[in-house]
């Protein structure tokens, strides 16, 4: 469990995480302390959703029906709306992914410096195609862009931890620390 | 003067102590002299540091120069309702990546920036719309935030003065649009960051319905540094229209890319060939893009101009957002506008149709003339289409998508003429 967080920065906590349980309560002992931090932030409930959102999935992993439906209650909102919003954003997962979700930036800063090699690369070492995830739900390989790094290319985020430089031959070294 | 290339003929003020480990930590910061503009700030009133702020020409660095002290003189000052202050770190514009320094290295002069300037707005309330992908960043802002609650910079009657302010850091999802103000508004109230059709704006009714001002994060950095030591200091750099110094993100083909922070009369040729030493050994620059990827491209023959907002408009080009993307001559410049265009056509929001088609039909021409299926009528289909996505829509990003294609076939139409007509790349191998 976490551990308490000032109020003014329980909005702000990275989400991606390996250890995640789909079925985790939303939300009990430290997460309910930051639920009730986070809506102490806002002058409404609605304003608390991508917080909230993103706290979930933290949690579990990916944004399922019933975790909508869940945060929807919370926030008294219908589960149509946190859907609607939910799916603007390309970091809330609607699927469930791999316990590694490995983002490349394919960026033009990226592009220019060779991103697609590298992207080949990480789909070969998975053995899976874009967006697929690896038979042993280990690995999910996606394109994104722009990772805001584009001096420092190629950019590689594996779930909260940015890599930066990544060039193909450090792909093997990269598989080797995620195992 | 080890971050990463730091050279003798930069102006460094806000990036002065990028790449100092010792300067994250709030003892760190003020060991520098940090958080002395907010003493002074404190002393003085709300409208006299907006005054120092116009005085000293400071125009906003997100992207569209607007000029910040008057921006902030729009806000209401009867305290009818709560204004707010809306920082923006959604930093997301293709080949930009100076808001991230500054938090990553600097995170106090960020905040100690949001703090005057929300003093000045009169608000009660800041947020920080940081994007989502900026994990490692946002650890950084979030324990100078804590620091700055524990050491009574934050929170109620700040240092004695009666001031009080709440600072909250509120995390972005993936969502190019929501760096648009209004769509960032539209963000941090829980909905989809679609941009809001303007007036109203902000400072009448912006972030909960409430008078706001929105400002970009190294606009906000440079407000410490202007209260403290005053806007003829501020002039001293830079030209009459453009006043003071500018982070310049520098990436693609450079022997030395990274931020550099020159001033805004520092020659675009210099900043591209002395500080970032030029394309590799044996390239030849092809092209740069200097502000940003929604600012037309510009020949390698177009950049001997300063980099003022002016200069770069009259070269044919705009300082945008400063983030400078270089191409050698080894760039296939189908495929390099290509990807810009897919970028736009994955981050429109769909509320206007010239955007979320006209961004899907760009991407689309352009994969099959680079594939070397374009056909003939092609390129008068795309100035077309181009021509119908600006100035037509609720938010630039239409004309932002528009932009690259346009100016890139008006410059390298060669080069699409011989994928059109030859099925082949004029890229140098």
């Amino acid at each position: 469990m976490s551990e308490s967080i000032h109020p003014a920065v329980c909005s702000a906590q990275p989400s991606q995480r390996a250890d995640k349980n789909p079925d985790a309560p939303l939300f009990e002992g430290a997460y309910k302390e930051r639920f009730d931090h986070i809506l102490s932030r806002y002058p409404n409930k609605r304003a608390a959703l991508l917080p909230v959102l993103n706290m979930a999935q933290e949690l579990r992993g990916w944004l399922s029906p019933a975790t909508i439906t869940r945060v929807a209650e919370l926030l008294e909102l219908t589960p149509d709306y946190v859907r609607s919003v939910a799916s603007f954003y390309t970091m809330f997962q609607l699927r469930p992914v791999g316990r590694h979700l490995i983002q490349v930036c394919i960026g033009i800063g990226c592009d220019l410096c060779g991103a697609e090699e590298v992207v080949e690369d990480l789909l070969e070492a998975t053995g899976t195609r874009i967006g697929e995830t690896s038979r042993d739900g280990k690995y999910t390989v996606v394109e994104v862009e722009c990772l805001g790094a584009c001096g420092f290319p190629t950019v590689v985020q594996v779930n909260d931890k940015v890599y930066e430089n990544v060039k193909p031959e450090d792909v093997e070294g990269l598989m080797k620390e995620l195992d | 003067m080890a971050y990463p290339h730091a050279h003798p003929r930069e102006a460094r003020v806000l990036s002065k102590h990028f790449g100092e480990k010792d300067a994250i930590p709030i003892d760190g910061w003020i060991e520098r002299g940090g958080y002395k503009a907010l003493d002074k700030a404190l002393a003085a009133s709300p409208d006299d540091i907006t005054q120092i702020v116009k005085d000293s020409g400071l125009r906003g660095r997100g992207g569209a120069g607007f000029p910040t002290g008057l921006k902030w003189s729009f806000m209401p000052k009867d305290g009818g309702k709560p204004n707010y202050l809306a920082c923006n770190a959604d930093e997301s514009e293709p080949g930009t990546f100076k808001d991230r320094e500054i938090m990553r290295w600097t995170p106090h002069q960020l905040i100690e920036g949001c703090i005057i300037s929300s003093y000045a707005i009169r608000a009660k309330h800041a947020y920080i719309y940081i994007r989502g992908e900026f994990v490692d960043v946002v650890r950084i802002l979030n324990q100078a935030v804590v620091e700055a609650y524990e050491r009574g910079y934050l929170g109620k009657n700040i240092k004695g003065s009666g001031y009080d302010l709440d600072l909250t850091v509120h995390l972005g999802a993936g969502a190019y649009i929501a760096g648009e103000e209004t769509g960032l508004l539209n963000s941090l109230e829980g909905r989809r960051a679609e941009p809001r059709i303007k007036p109203p704006f902000p400072a009448q009714r912006g972030a909960f319905g409430m008078p706001t001002t929105v400002n970009n994060v190294e606009t906000l950095a440079a407000v410490p540094h202007i209260v403290l030591n005053g806007a003829d200091w501020y002039r001293q750099w830079g030209t009459s229209k453009s006043p003071g110094t500018k982070l310049f993100s520098c990436c693609g083909h450079l022997q030395r890319p990274g931020n550099y922070e020159v001033p805004l009369d520092f020659n675009l040729r210099d900043l591209v060939f002395d500080l970032c030493g030029g394309p590799p050994k044996g390239r030849q620059l092809l092209a740069l893009i200097p502000g940003g990827s929604s600012v037309p491209i510009m020949t390698a023959d177009e950049i001997d101009c300063d980099v003022s907002y002016e200069g770069i408009e009259a070269a044919g080009s705009m300082l945008g957002s400063g983030g400078l993307i270089a191409m050698d001559d080894s760039t296939c410049m189908v495929r390099a506008v290509r990807r810009m265009v897919e970028f736009y056509a994955h981050e429109s929001c769909g509320q206007c149709t010239n955007c979320r088609e006209g961004t899907s039909w760009l991407a689309k021409i352009l994969r099959r003339i680079e594939r070397g299926q374009g056909r003939e009528e092609d390129l008068p289909l795309l100035l077309d289409i181009g021509a119908n996505m600006a100035g037509k829509t609720i938010c630039p990003l239409s004309d932002s998508a528009a932009v690259p294609v346009v100016s890139a076939i008006q410059k390298f139409g060669r080069e699409f003429e011989a994928h059109i007509q030859d099925g082949r790349c004029t890229a140098v191998n």
